[in-house]
């Protein structure tokens, strides 16, 4: 029940002004759609690298006219160099993992949908809360910047005169080292090849700010999911996707500190001159490393690795709990077993801050520490499995409704369990002797936590469209962009694996000098062409999301007969969500088909018996 | 869909068995009181512990990696141990004895004695400053001694030790300033318990930079 608020002062008024109202707005769901929109551009330019590697890959030494033009250093006469080739691997990652994954999922829609559904007016701190994505955007300019002055010999030369260790224009388009930045050849400076002068330093101030962008991210959704839930919405009684969020909030909270104070070390040591990362007697091209001695290239993995796998988790915990909310409300059944789905949720969070040295097996670890990192890891199976149990009881007999987020979010079930068994081959430590750095990894991190996640983002996408902006997508476009890309996810990483078990190694830019990958090339081929379809169809989506905006149907406040906070307002809603009126919490948020009720669902917000007597 | 309803007559809380459990008084779980939006947000001394305590969390992760990499280094047979300036030592003396004066502002300010809370406010304050100063000297002892950012990593610890620190410590200082600028003035009602909330969380912070600082110089001290 509700409980109307006779003052009328409204702690923040709605803005007027367009500055106030859409781009510096402190409102959280105009914050939401910012990082959406974030997502959105940032996804493009790393699909477009995507597709340029695999161009390169499969046809090496083509004259491609048009990166001759754009890029005359790095793809001299329009052939890509192999150091173009890895900026792009660089860059791609970088963009995709911490400009695409973490902020659509967490800033986006966690933004947006978390107080509404805890039922709260806005964030704890809503100026906060602009600046973390203003801050965030921030980022991502500093990263986009490294392209150009890399890739553009003018910005370059303008750059160069930052410093000594700011030498840049080498034609890359940023950093050659991979998303991960490995040590001793991320610290040193131009030495160590194209784009790890400037590019290395734009790319470590670009992550650092984003570190400060997600904190005061993190800071903001503790707060106000431990702060501001209305009268009666207990924590067992919050729709799995705020546990999801909250999760992912603490795991960010606690990992980006780490790669903040890593961030930093790395960035003194290439323009203050320390060497936390660099040992003494280093050769690099032919030529010792003077003036430094005493550090320890390790150390980075560490440090990177405590805070990249918590990354991971912060990347597709967010996709569970859409899929949970989103399998529930279509299968038009209970949540199965909700205690279990949130304990298994808050293990695999915290699991993932002891499991980081799996990705340092063949770093010469002691072989006690990874039969321990081995055995952490493999556990993470048993909350993964619990969820995924789950899914499949919630699914198990219901009347499923085929809506096109229920079919992503089915989608991203099979993805997890496609990308998640071969955690199980990988986290063995002697299996990944052999399948480390090859195509298995890829295939297993990019459909686990790169395609799931996206799934479930696709899916909070075409469920909360409407209540967003008022009208529903297109179901027949959204089912012809599921069923496409669904294929097409299996049809690039299925093959991978096979390419990985041949030994077909990681960031490779031509395998064409190696006799035994003679055999893969139709494969190769296989996969590009899969790539090129799966990412050209991606434009039904954009079409769809941007059309739907202002011709879509018209939705009512409920279109998917759902029961959480968000569905009983007015779509879009108002601007203080609530319109000043408190919601009054009394009852768990996946009431469907319950005996004796007139309706096959029942609103959060319904008192015990009003349900029955409505009728 | 009774979602909306905005009668007096229905408001009264109908607990009935919904599952799990039926909300205890006032929500449940310390939160959720029923936050009344529309009109200027209620005041809550939880929103300013919480925030803190997250906020320090975050702190100490940043400096656990870093202390973490400290140790990390020290075992590598390149390393090479610089010894403690003197300055360190007062400075480290000065922070201890400024935690004690942050206690005793707190203590004066729930007591209502304002005068007097405001004087151990600002000898806090001063302290503060004196102890940045004093780290500084630290770092120009160290200089003087031949010792400098660049080179083996122990000697860079020392001030990025000491940098880090002072960046957070500037944000307790901040804060202080603005206690102090604002404790003149004699408050009644939400206005006073703000302060004293403020005050609370001020001093948590300020006693966590002292604790910290502690670790650090005893790390950087022994631990060589």
């Amino acid at each position: 029940m509700a409980e109307a608020i006779h003052e009328e002062v409204h702690r923040h008024p709605a803005p007027t002004g367009f500055i106030r109202k859409y781009i510096f707005s402190i409102d959280h769901k105009v914050i939401g759609i910012q990082y959406i929109l974030l997502a959105l551009t940032a996804v493009v330019v790393g699909l477009v690298m995507s597709v340029l590697m695999r161009l390169n890959l499969s046809w090496p030494g083509t004259n491609w006219p048009i990166m001759g033009t754009l890029f005359p250093t790095g793809a001299p006469g329009g052939i890509m160099s192999p150091e173009f080739y890895l900026s792009l691997v660089t860059m791609h990652g970088t963009i995709m993992v911490f400009f695409v994954l973490t902020t659509a999922p967490q800033g986006g829609f966690g933004n947006y949908f978390l107080p509404i559904q805890i039922g709260a007016d806005d964030m704890a701190f809503p100026f906060l809360n602009m600046m973390s994505f203003w801050v965030t955007f921030v980022g991502f300019v500093v990263l986009l910047f490294a392209i150009f002055a890399e890739g553009n010999a003018t910005v370059g030369l303008w750059v160069s005169k930052l410093g000594e260790s700011f030498a840049a224009g080498s034609g890359t388009v940023g950093p050659i080292g991979g998303w991960t930045g490995y040590a001793p050849l991320s610290a040193l400076g131009k030495i160590a090849g194209p784009g790890q002068g400037a590019g290395v330093n734009l790319w470590i101030i670009s992550i650092a700010i984003f570190c400060v962008g997600s904190l005061l991210g993190a800071l903001n959704f503790i707060t106000t999911l431990l702060n501001m839930r209305t009268r009666g919405m207990t924590l067992m009684r919050m729709p799995l996707t705020c546990w999801a969020w909250f999760t992912t909030a603490v795991l960010a909270l606690l990992s980006f500190p780490v790669l903040l104070g890593g961030g930093i070390l790395l960035l003194l040591d290439r323009v203050a001159g320390t060497s936390f990362f660099i040992p003494g007697g280093l050769y690099v091209s032919g030529s010792l490393v003077p003036l430094h001695n005493g550090g320890s290239p390790l150390l980075w993995q560490h440090l990177f690795w405590f805070f990249g796998h918590p990354e991971v988790y912060i990347a597709i915990l967010p996709g569970m709990g859409a899929t949970s909310h989103i399998l529930s409300t279509f299968a038009r059944k209970p949540i199965f077993g909700y205690r279990a789905m949130v304990f298994a949720i808050f293990a695999i969070g915290m699991l993932g801050f002891f499991v980081w040295g799996h990705h340092m097996f063949i770093s010469g670890m002691s072989p006690y520490s990874a039969v321990a990192f081995s055995v952490l890891t493999l556990s993470i199976g048993v909350p993964s499995a619990i969820k995924t149990f789950n899914w499949l009881g919630t699914l198990w007999g219901a009347k499923i409704r085929f809506t096109t987020p229920m079919l992503f979010a089915i989608g991203f079930v099979s993805l997890f369990v496609a990308g998640g068994i071969t955690g199980l081959v990988l986290g063995q430590t002697s299996l990944d002797f052999f399948f480390h750095d090859t195509y298995f990894v890829t295939a297993h991190f990019h459909l686990v936590m790169g395609v799931a996640s996206i799934f479930g983002m696709f899916a909070a996408t075409y469920f909360w469209f409407p209540k967003m902006f008022g009208r529903m997508m297109s179901e027949s476009l959204g089912k012809f962009h599921f069923w496409v890309t669904f294929v097409g996810v299996y049809a690039i990483f299925v093959p991978f694996h096979a390419m990985g078990m041949v030994g077909m190694p990681r960031r490779y830019a031509n395998f064409g000098e190696y006799e035994f990958l003679k055999n893969t090339h139709s494969l190769v081929l296989f996969v590009t062409w899969a790539a090129i379809i799966t990412a050209a169809i991606q434009i039904v989506f954009y079409f769809n999301f941007f059309w739907s905006m202002f011709k879509g149907k018209k939705a009512g406040d409920n279109p998917w007969e759902a029961t959480t906070l968000e569905w009983g307002i007015p779509s879009p809603p108002p601007h203080d969500n609530f319109a000043g009126i408190v919601p009054e919490v009394h009852r768990g948020p996946y009431e469907f088909a319950v005996p004796g009720a007139p309706k096959d669902f029942i609103m959060q917000t319904e008192p015990e018996g009003a349900a029955v007597a409505a009728h | 869909m009774a979602t909306v309803t905005s009668t007096k007559t229905a408001a009264k809380p109908v607990v009935g068995s919904g599952w799990p459990k039926p909300p205890g008084k006032n929500g449940s779980n310390g939160n959720g009181q029923g936050r009344r939006f529309g009109g200027r947000r209620r005041f809550s001394k939880e929103t300013y512990r919480i925030t803190v305590w997250i906020l320090l969390a975050a702190i100490v992760m940043m400096f656990a990696a870093l202390a973490s990499s400290y140790i990390i280094l020290s075992a590598n047979p390149e390393w090479q141990p610089v010894r403690m300036p003197g300055a360190f030592m007062f400075s480290t003396g000065l922070i201890l004895v400024s935690s004690a004066t942050m206690t005793a502002a707190r203590r004066r300010l729930q007591r209502g004695q304002s005068r007097k809370y405001r004087g151990w406010l600002l000898l806090t304050l001063m302290l503060g400053v004196a102890f940045l100063a004093c780290q500084l000297k630290g770092l120009k002892q160290l200089v003087g001694a031949g010792v400098f950012f660049s080179g083996n990593p122990h000697s860079s610890f020392y001030y990025l030790f000491a940098g880090t620190h002072g960046i957070h410590l500037l944000g307790g200082l901040t804060a202080l300033a603005y206690l102090a600028s604002r404790s003149g003035k004699v408050l009644i009602g939400e206005a006073s318990e703000k302060r004293l909330a403020a005050t609370d969380v001020v001093a948590l912070y300020w006693h966590f930079m002292d604790g910290l600082w502690v670790c650090l110089f005893l790390l950087l001290w022994f631990w060589k």
